[in-house]
This record gives structure tokens, C-alpha cells and sequence, in this order.
């Protein structure tokens, strides 16, 4: 999930690799860096997790080679939505999630996609995963406008433990990446591990 | 029915296959070797359908091999883990996907030892410990229970020993005989293989007065 605050950005997930039932992971990525303000977070088949944000990891390289500058929160939007779309009718299994401040004039931006690349673009906050109905709730439930570093810190490990713990197969773990305009924070959360 | 386990020690990553080939309901071969070379200090294990597994694990050593010849060093361990996990992943989406589950392990100068965990989809994962196959319902529990970090190779046979004398017990399969192979700064060991530890019988209470009365009448 992701969420906007006073002029900073948060974006957390869990961090479980889990066949059905089992779990093969405690510490499997999701979230990626693709530049200095600008994360993305990806759930989903977890083949697709690594191979998008791969692939996406390409694309915004020759972007940022031929346009000698980073990509915007916005741009980034658009990519991973044609990225996404290419694959129409065998789509990769995942929903992405943005988040990030615009490299010039430091704006907050979150944004989600569905699997088949479809953009949505929130001044809240954007959620995604097998426990996303509990995570709307406590987003809902957690969220106001314009919290600082801090609060926004708070308020999001709060709704992703929370909503990860109603979740059978969500959780073991959980890291959360606070980003602001002159540094990123990250943190490691104590989750519950079952 | 087929078990992959591998776990990361001090320096070096132990792998073992359970030794049978089988098709069906046939066991056609018990010492069968599921470990393919990849490169002086990189193992792969294999595990699926069948054909797929050699036919891939040839592939993916011969281009490791390529890699060597080309640049004259070695890939790293992420790197040859990476590059498998691209074919796969490449494959996934093809008319001809590769059912396979493997384990790499290997060691490198700069990383140290390291294990790589990848599913028939393309997943992978970096574990200290890691198990294929209905095994892994029995194993992953134990391990997860005793594995710590750095042990010594005696310390890590007798966890895997713990492991095959768990499934030897609960798993219906009979896998009686494990190959195991250790690579390490010196390179690619081959070990005795590991059989679960034998159990005198466990008599039930009533059998030894029935014998008796058996052989009285």
C-alpha cells in the first residue's frame, strides 16, 4: 500500500513468499526503487513480481539514457500501464503500486494499476493484495490529510499490520519506506510471523 | 515424490536429492544422481518433469560453461541464479514451458557461500535453508527449529540427517537413500549418501504374550 502525507510519501508491504499454504519466505521483495523519490511496490505471482519490475527496471533506464533526466511519478504511471497492457490477453499477475515526489517540484504522488495496466490515479491513498478489502478499512479508518513524516509512518504500519493480520496469507514480516524530499527512510516493522 | 534439500553453513552450501528415479508407480533406478555441475564452485539440483529437468540443466550449464569461455572468469552465484531464472520465466509464457523446481548453490569470492531457491514459475529466492517437494511439509519445521547461522559442516549433516529420518518416518514415499554434495571455497565435494538412521522394531504391547501362547499351543 501507499499514502500521501504533508509533503512526503509512504509505501509499505509485506514481505512473505508463500506457495498456497506454505510459507518459502520471510523476506521476499516487493518494493523497488526506481529512483532517488520514486517506489514501486508489486503484489501478485511472484515470477511476475521479479520479472516486471525487471523489465520496468529496462524500460526506465533507456528513458532516463534518452531524456537525460529521472522519470516523473506521473510518466512512471504510463509506463508500467503499457507495459502492463502489452500483455492484454496473458497478462503478468500483479497490481502495482506508485509512490513518489516529483523530481522538480517535490509533489506527493500515489497511484495503482490492475493487472491488465489500467491507471488510478488517488489523493488519499492506494492499496493492493489478496487483503486489500482489509486494507481499504484501515486505511479509511487511519488516514487524514497532510500528516507529517512521522504520523504518515505511523499511520501506515498500522494499516498494513492490522489488515495483514486479518489475512491467512499475508504478513511474516513487513517493511516500510518513508520518502521525503532530502531522504528515504526504511524500516523493518515487527510483524507478527504467523 | 522427488526431494530437493539444501542448507547455506559457514562458507558452504550442502545439497542433497533424494537418490530414486521413478516413473509412476515404478522405481526404476535407487542411486540416481539429480545434481548437474554448473561450473567449478556451482551446483544445481533438479527436480520435475521428466526430460525437462536434464534437458534444462544441460542448457543452463552449457551456457554457464559459454560465459566461462567467453570472459574467462566464472559467473557469480546471483548472477547464474538470475540467468536461470530469466529462461525460466522466458519459457513460462512460451508453448514449451520447462516444468522444473531447482536448488543452485555455489560459492563465490565476493559473497561467500549462497543458495538459491527457484519454483517452476521463476521464482526465486535467496534462503539459508530450503526444501522441494511433499519433503518440505516434513523438513522446513525442523529446520526452521534447529538451523542456525554458521554452523560447521558436522553440525549441518546432522540437522539434514535430523530431516531424512523425519520424512524416512511420515512421508508414505520410501526415499531411503540421499545423495549429498557440499561446495565450498575448494569447490564441489561429493559426500557418502545419507540414509535415514535404522530403528530397532517397535513391538506392540499385546505381540510378545501372543507369540508366546503361539508357540506354547
Amino acid at each position: 500500500m501507499a499514502m500521501k502525507g504533508k509533503n512526503c510519501v509512504a509505501i509499505a508491504a509485506d514481505t512473505r513468499f508463500g506457495i498456497q499454504a506454505q510459507t518459502v519466505s520471510t523476506k521476499f521483495q516487493k518494493i523497488f526503487e526506481l529512483g532517488p523519490r520514486l517506489y514501486i511496490g508489486l503484489a501478485g505471482l511472484a515470477t511476475d513480481v521479479q520479472t516486471v519490475s525487471e523489465r520496468l527496471k529496462f524500460r526506465v533506464n533507456l528513458y532516463e539514457l534518452r531524456e537525460n533526466r529521472r522519470v516523473k511519478p506521473k510518466t512512471l504511471l504510463s509506463v508500467v500501464s503499457n507495459l502492463l497492457y502489452e500483455r492484454r490477453f496473458g497478462p503478468y499477475f500483479v497490481e502495482p503500486v506508485i509512490a513518489g515526489l516529483d523530481d522538480v517540484t517535490s509533489e506527493p504522488f500515489v497511484a495503482s494499476l490492475d493487472l491488465i495496466g489500467c491507471p488510478m490515479v488517488t489523493e488519499d491513498f492506494v492499496v493492493s493484495g489478496t487483503c486489500s478489502e482489509q486494507m481499504y478499512g484501515m486505511c479509511e479508518s487511519v488516514w487524514s490529510p497532510d500528516l507529517d513524516p512521522d504520523q504518515l509512518f505511523e499511520a501506515i504500519s498500522q494499516a498494513l499490520l492490522n489488515a495483514a493480520d486479518r489475512d491467512a496469507v499475508s504478513g511474516w514480516g513487513a517493511v516500510v519506506h518513508i520518502i521525503e524530499k532530502d531522504k528515504v527512510t526504511t524500516r523493518t516493522l515487527k510483524a507478527r510471523m504467523d | 515424490m522427488e526431494c530437493l534439500i539444501g542448507i547455506r553453513g559457514k562458507d558452504f552450501v550442502l545439497l542433497a536429492s533424494d537418490s530414486v528415479a521413478g516413473r509412476s508407480v515404478v522405481a526404476m533406478k535407487k542411486d540416481h544422481d539429480k545434481m548437474f555441475q554448473l561450473s567449478s564452485k556451482l551446483l544445481m539440483a533438479v527436480t520435475g518433469e521428466g526430460g525437462d529437468t536434464v534437458q534444462f540443466a544441460e542448457y543452463i550449464a552449457k551456457n554457464i560453461q559459454l560465459y566461462r569461455m567467453r570472459n574467462g572468469y566464472d559467473l557469480s552465484t546471483k548472477a547464474a541464479a538470475s540467468f536461470t531464472r530469466r529462461n525460466l520465466a522466458d519459457y513460462l509464457r512460451s508453448s514449451t514451458p520447462y516444468m522444473v523446481n531447482l536448488l543452485i548453490g555455489g560459492h563465490d569470492d565476493n559473497d561467500g557461500a549462497d543458495l538459491y531457491y527457484m519454483d517452476y514459475l521463476g521464482s526465486m529466492v535467496n534462503l539459508p535453508f530450503a526444501v522441494h517437494g511433499y519433503g518440505s511439509f516434513f523438513t522446513l519445521s525442523i529446520m526452521d527449529r534447529y538451523y542456525k547461522e554458521d554452523m560447521t559442516k558436522e553440525q549441518t549433516l546432522a540437522l539434514l540427517q535430523r530431516c531424512i529420518d523425519e520424512i524416512h518416518e511420515r512421508f508414505i514415499v520410501n526415499l531411503n537413500s540421499f545423495k549429498v554434495k557440499i561446495i565450498d571455497k575448494d569447490g564441489i565435494h561429493v559426500l557418502k549418501d545419507i540414509r535415514p538412521t535404522t530403528k530397532p522394531p517397535v513391538e506392540a504391547e499385546g505381540t510378545q504374550q501372543q507369540q508366546q501362547l503361539m508357540d506354547t499351543a
